[in-house]
């Protein structure tokens, strides 16, 4: 054989295994992990999606409509931030059905298929990167904030209990993105649904507005809405307020989201390849 | 000598269409295997369900030994696929896709670069190793595809219509490609719509058509079987069809069909083309067209079916003389 010999003869390796251990299972996400987010260096504008978009978010509503709202750009920006934070997660969990969607199409996911993976490692990868982008996204928009004048209210354990919430709530709602992406026919679709069906959850909710002007029927609604539960718990854990109510309102959201949307969308999942 | 791969009565069906209707395959160790047939035949089915991407719905199949759904895990650790759907990422470069499948196949950082670049230099993308896959040219992107399929050195190799689509140049490399793995010892199981790319590389080729395996044999024992190769002569009168009738008739031993000027017949031994200029020449025949050419998987199938492939492109590759 050459020195440039590309395979070998040998059939099985010794260590050829019926099953991969959870080590190993760990560390392919992690190296999918890895191929997930070294994207970003080769395409930078998908970091402005997940930087820009938010940060322009944060300017408009706190310049254009703030003073309007509440009296005063300072005051809104301290009752807007945190649910513009758990806006901006919502968005950013779409890239786990997108990613999952251009592997499914173009065939990665296949070439993936065909290695000696633990089965669940290439989604898991996809959700451990995308908590990356949350964790960076989360980081930044505070970052911004706290230029802008907004102030942490509380304590540095309060701000990690409402970062950590929703980060499992990300990880919850992975799984719609999941199942959409799963199911749309081409990585666009999985992006005109994040646009349509998560503006109007996000924008009927209390995130951007007090809801004591909205009529009756949809406060009825804004109320038992996740975002707006997840909004409080995360204004009562950054500036100050009730928690216990919110925290568990988004903690049983969480939990009813993944029971439902975890088993479709493996169930789907495994339907289409 | 034994046996990589061994089906047996391979089913698929997906609803009403039955994708594999009872296939049987079996590919010697160290041997390369052309699946030939048109578009929607079953071969991408037939290579999925040995790549463990498919679950058949009846018949069973082992590859390494090892049953492709009870051991999908140990079959997995021998295999490598390339084709129409398995692919590389694009959003990454060359090196790093390679580099992400040898840290999934479990080996160390520097183990997997030094594979990487070994592959780069080998598949001669050392040059675009560091921009991404997606601006790769075709046949680039094969190469790539390729090489990723044989980070893991995997005793089987799976090719899936490996040259649709690429010139004929690509084409040619990822021949010489082929070759070279064959003669390090893979096995190969080929998919190809071409009778001329499955008689280049295969040792045995298996002609597939609406989920079954229709013939199986050698290159020369199936091309001898089927004609492989059609003559064609056009004399410049019309006076001389009946001489060029009688002369293609006598050295091609069958009786030709004739259109218009245009004589046509199978013949088997390419070695003919010289007699013919030298009969018609001594005959005093003045020819404006006198060609050989490969016969198109249509005509392959038109002769082992009696009905014309699906909507396969034909593969006219002419090869002699217009004159």
């Amino acid at each position: 054989m050459t020195a440039a010999s590309v395979t070998a003869n040998a059939p099985a390796t010794p260590e050829s295994a019926a099953r991969v251990g959870p080590i190993e299972g760990l560390r392919q996400t992690a190296t999918l992990a890895w191929r997930t987010l070294v994207q970003i260096k080769h395409n930078p504008w998908e970091l402005g999606d997940f930087s820009f978009q938010p940060i322009m978010f944060v300017l408009l509503f706190t310049y254009v409509f703030g003073g309007a709202i509440s009296g005063s750009t300072g005051a809104y920006l301290t009752f807007a931030l945190p649910g513009i934070i758990v806006m901006n997660m919502l968005f950013v969990t779409m890239y786990v059905g997108m990613g999952l969607n251009t592997d499914l199409t173009k065939g990665v996911f296949d070439r993936l298929r065909t290695l000696p993976l633990a089965r669940w490692a290439p989604l898991a990868g996809r959700i451990t990167a995308d908590l990356v982008k949350q964790a960076w996204s989360i980081v930044l928009l505070l970052g911004v904030g706290a230029i802008l004048g907004f102030r942490i209210g509380t304590s540095v354990v309060e701000l990690l209990a409402a970062v950590g919430l929703i980060l499992v709530f990300a990880l919850a709602f992975s799984w719609v993105s999941v199942l959409v992406g799963v199911l749309a026919a081409d990585p666009e679709k999985v992006q005109i649904f994040g646009m349509t069906a998560l503006f109007p959850i996000t924008f009927v909710s209390n995130v951007f507005v007090p809801i004591e002007t909205m009529p009756g029927w949809l406060q009825a609604f804004v109320n038992v809405n996740p975002v707006t539960l997840l909004a409080d718990a995360s204004r009562g854990l950054m500036v100050g307020g009730p928690v216990a109510g919110p925290v568990i309102g988004s903690l049983l959201w969480a939990t009813a989201i993944a029971a439902v949307f975890g088993p479709v969308s493996v169930w789907a999942f495994k339907r289409r390849v | 000598m034994d046996h990589a791969i061994r089906a047996e009565g391979l089913v698929k069906r997906y609803g009403e269409t039955t994708a594999l209707d009872g296939v049987d395959l079996a590919v010697r160790t160290g041997t390369v295997l052309g699946l030939l047939g048109p578009n929607g035949a079953g071969k991408t089915t037939a290579v999925r369900v040995l790549a463990t991407l498919l679950q058949p719905d009846a018949g069973h199949a082992t590859v390494g030994g090892y049953d492709v759904v009870r051991d999908a895990h140990r079959v997995r650790q021998l295999i490598g696929l390339t084709g129409q759907y398995a692919s590389v990422d694009e959003a990454l470069t060359g090196t790093e896709n390679l580099l992400l499948i040898g840290r999934l196949l479990g080996m160390s950082r520097r183990a997997a670069k030094a594979r990487a670049r070994e592959l780069l230099a080998r598949f001669q993308l050392e040059d675009a190793a560091s921009r991404a896959a997606k601006t790769y040219s075709g046949g680039m992107r094969r190469r790539l595809d390729l090489a990723a399929s044989l980070v893991g050195r995997p005793a089987l190799l799976y090719l899936d219509e490996p040259t649709t689509g690429l010139d004929p140049r690509s084409r040619l490399e990822l021949w010489g490609l082929v070759r070279s793995l064959v003669a390090d010892g893979v096995t190969v199981l080929l998919t190809t719509q071409y009778l001329e790319e499955a008689d280049q590389l295969a040792d045995e080729i298996a002609v597939i058509d609406e989920g079954r395996v229709i013939a199986t044999g050698a290159p020369d024992e199936l091309k001898a079987k089927i004609g492989a190769r059609c003559l064609a002569v056009r004399p410049a009168d019309d006076a001389d069809v009946p001489a060029v009738i009688s002369v293609v008739g006598e050295l091609a031993g069958v009786a030709p069909e004739v259109e218009g000027r245009l004589v046509t017949a199978p013949v088997t031994d390419s070695a003919l083309l010289p007699a013919v200029v030298r009969r018609l020449d001594d005959a005093g025949v003045v020819i404006t067209e006198l060609a050989l050419r490969n016969s198109s998987l249509n005509e392959v199938f038109l002769s082992l079916t009696g009905h014309p492939a699906g909507e396969t492109e034909q593969a006219d590759d002419t090869e002699g003389v217009l004159v």
